[in-house]
């Protein structure tokens, strides 16, 4: 048996809720029905009030932490985050992790047998969006038998639903914690969405989105979105920093073959990233990214679309995000503050970018703990039992954190 | 930390329930106790990472913001009071906060470090620079950088158009009535915008 490092939830297994009761999508299609596969972690309390939902980016899944039998050293993607002792304590409260509707970890998504056809659904898979995902995940809460979240959190994407929530069932949120988010993507976030799609769907083995049955898949176009995208994750300097202008080789080799370091870092991460995920669910989770715009059903008045909300806020950015800067998350402060709501703003000072969002940085963590703690005496969860713990270290041990900044 | 003097004074001027904007909120212990003796309601703004982390401890709204670029985030009057407690002396513009503040706010409160307080003035007579309980700091590591005197204060009020409704210089717990300017440490200002 594997030994559980402090602040880990250790083993677990995800499970399966079937829907039977069709869900009415925002393009107008419908699903029948549908599977979500969801994990947990800690205990639901006795009140049901120390629900806290955490929903995924746009590679995520519904393994937030720990890990499992068959793969014991893959730990969830947001494993720093969630634990016993850690920001989100399981000691204190109950986490709920999914895979979104369109998925490929699980959930119905375009590589799941459409049971119409008996083929798997590929490009007739509906488009998803943010509120579609809410609202699928409202009743994975009603099967669960949580009538009220504590707190709905994500990053980037997963934060947009967070916000979702507030919006569409004000009633049955106490709390959002909404990172590296936006009120809506910009034009650049969309043109660099619509360049990695056109990557998958110009690949020669996308065959229109169903390529399952021809025993391919559009290796190709997927990393080169992945690439793209990764490039949008990390900021310039973490990126100058770690692989400069650094050759593989001694000299210029005066050829197109991997010879930059980060060309080499590049086509690792597409080539690992197109193994695992599929190119359906790419273009479906992008496009969820670009529909995003709750000022849409407001003419265009952001605070008028939030005014709905009766959650706390805790708003976090990084300050050299640049794909989701924090003048966005400030756009997202003020339509608040506008409303009147109760909210908080971290601005966090972090130098990795975008991903800044899943990486241990001990102030980023110790905010969501500290926000969690007012959450927590607030729905009867109790006080903190152990240390903060971040990054699976003892934040005792971290003594050469210097204020305001990241870990050494 | 806000005396517990300077923070009665001001929880006096305020009524329950009214919307207040704490700027420079520190480690939000004068918000947190107005909000739990008057009920008011707010946000506090404060630039550094580790006193926002501390007013996430005390359960107050606050805002990650470098006030020098202004107060954008908040609308035209949408406050009732908006509070500079001690920050107004670390401030670029300290002029251009107080018609930021007129902005978004009915009234204002404002409380700096008296430079003209006969400790500071007995310091530079002496050809130093004043270090005090009011002025902790070393000339070359001061984050004040626009200190004031009551009588300056008056002066920007003037020059800025706001009306001051209450003026009160404090010294070790007490306000000092008696040649204030001279003898009292802690300025203690609540102003609105000058009507017409």
């Amino acid at each position: 048996m594997t030994e559980i490092p402090v602040g880990s939830v250790g083993e677990v297994a995800p499970q399966r809720a079937g829907f039977l009761e069709p869900l009415i999508l925002k393009a107008g299609k419908t699903l029948a029905s549908y599977e979500l596969v969801y994990e947990t972690y800690g205990t639901l309390n006795a009140a049901r009030s120390n629900a806290v939902l955490v929903c995924h980016a746009l590679s995520g899944n519904h393994h937030v932490a720990g890990w499992h039998a068959d793969s014991p050293r893959k730990l969830g993607w947001w494993d720093n985050m969630v634990g016993p002792g850690k920001a989100i304590d399981t000691d204190r409260f109950f986490v709920i992790g999914l895979n979104n509707l369109g998925g490929c970890h699980g959930s119905t998504g375009p590589a799941t047998i459409d049971r119409s056809t008996g083929q798997p659904y590929g490009a007739s898979f509906p488009l998803v969006t943010v509120e579609d995902w809410v609202a699928s995940q409202a009743r994975l809460m009603d099967r669960l038998g949580i009538e009220r979240l504590a707190v709905a959190m994500g990053g980037s994407l997963g934060g947009m639903q967070a916000l979702q929530w507030t919006l569409d069932y004000p009633d049955r949120i106490a709390h959002a914690i909404v990172v590296a988010a936006a009120p809506k993507l910009s034009t650049q976030n969309i043109a660099f969405n619509d360049v990695a799609r056109q990557a998958i769907v110009s690949d020669p083995d996308f065959h229109g989105g169903n390529f399952y049955a021809m025993k391919t898949f559009p290796a190709r176009g997927l990393k080169l979105a992945r690439m793209l995208g990764h490039i949008t994750y990390l900021s310039e300097d973490l990126l100058g920093e770690k692989f400069g202008r650094d050759i593989k080789g001694a000299d210029y080799g005066f050829h197109y073959e991997v010879e930059f370091e980060i060309e080499s870092y590049l086509r690792y991460q597409g080539d690992k990233f197109a193994q695992v995920f599929d190119a359906n669910t790419y273009l479906i989770m992008t496009k969820a990214l670009d529909y995003f715009d709750p000022a849409r059903e407001t003419g265009g008045d952001f605070a008028k679309a939030v005014s709905a909300a009766k959650a706390g806020f805790l708003v976090a950015s990084f300050t050299s995000d640049w794909r989701f800067p924090p003048e966005r998350s400030r756009e997202i402060v003020k339509a608040l503050v506008k409303g009147g709501k109760n909210v908080t703003y971290a601005e966090i000072d972090a130098p990795h970018g975008h991903d800044a969002f899943l990486l241990d940085d001990v102030h980023y963590h110790r905010v969501i703990a500290s926000y969690m703690d007012n959450v927590a005496a607030e729905v009867g969860a109790g006080a903190r039992t152990r240390p903060l713990v971040v990054g699976g270290t003892e934040l005792e041990e971290m003594k050469g954190y210097a204020a305001g900044g990241k870990a050494k | 930390m806000t005396p517990r003097f300077e923070f009665e004074l001001i929880a006096s001027w305020i009524p329950q329930g009214a919307r207040v904007l704490d700027l420079g909120c520190g480690d939000g212990e004068l918000l947190a106790g107005l909000m739990a003796t008057r009920g008011v309601k707010g946000y506090g703004v404060e630039i550094d990472p580790d006193r926002v982390l501390a007013a996430v401890g005390h359960g107050v709204n606050v805002i990650q913001m470098d006030l020098e670029s202004g107060l954008s985030t908040f609308e035209d009057d949408a406050f009732d009071f908006v509070i500079l407690s001690q920050t107004l002396q670390a401030m670029r513009r300290s002029d251009l906060i107080l018609k930021e503040m007129m902005r978004v706010g009915r009234e204002g409160i404002v409380t700096f470090p008296n430079f003209g307080y006969w400790r500071h003035r007995l310091a530079i007579l002496r050809g130093r620079m004043p270090v005090s309980e009011a002025l902790p700091y070393q000339w070359f590591d001061t984050p004040n950088i626009h200190l004031c005197t009551v009588k300056d204060f008056e002066e920007l009020c003037i020059q800025v158009g706001v009306e001051i409704l209450d003026e009160r210089v404090l010294h070790e717990g007490g306000i000092v009535e008696t040649l204030p300017n001279l003898l009292g440490s802690l300025g203690v200002f609540r102003f609105r915008r000058k009507k017409g």
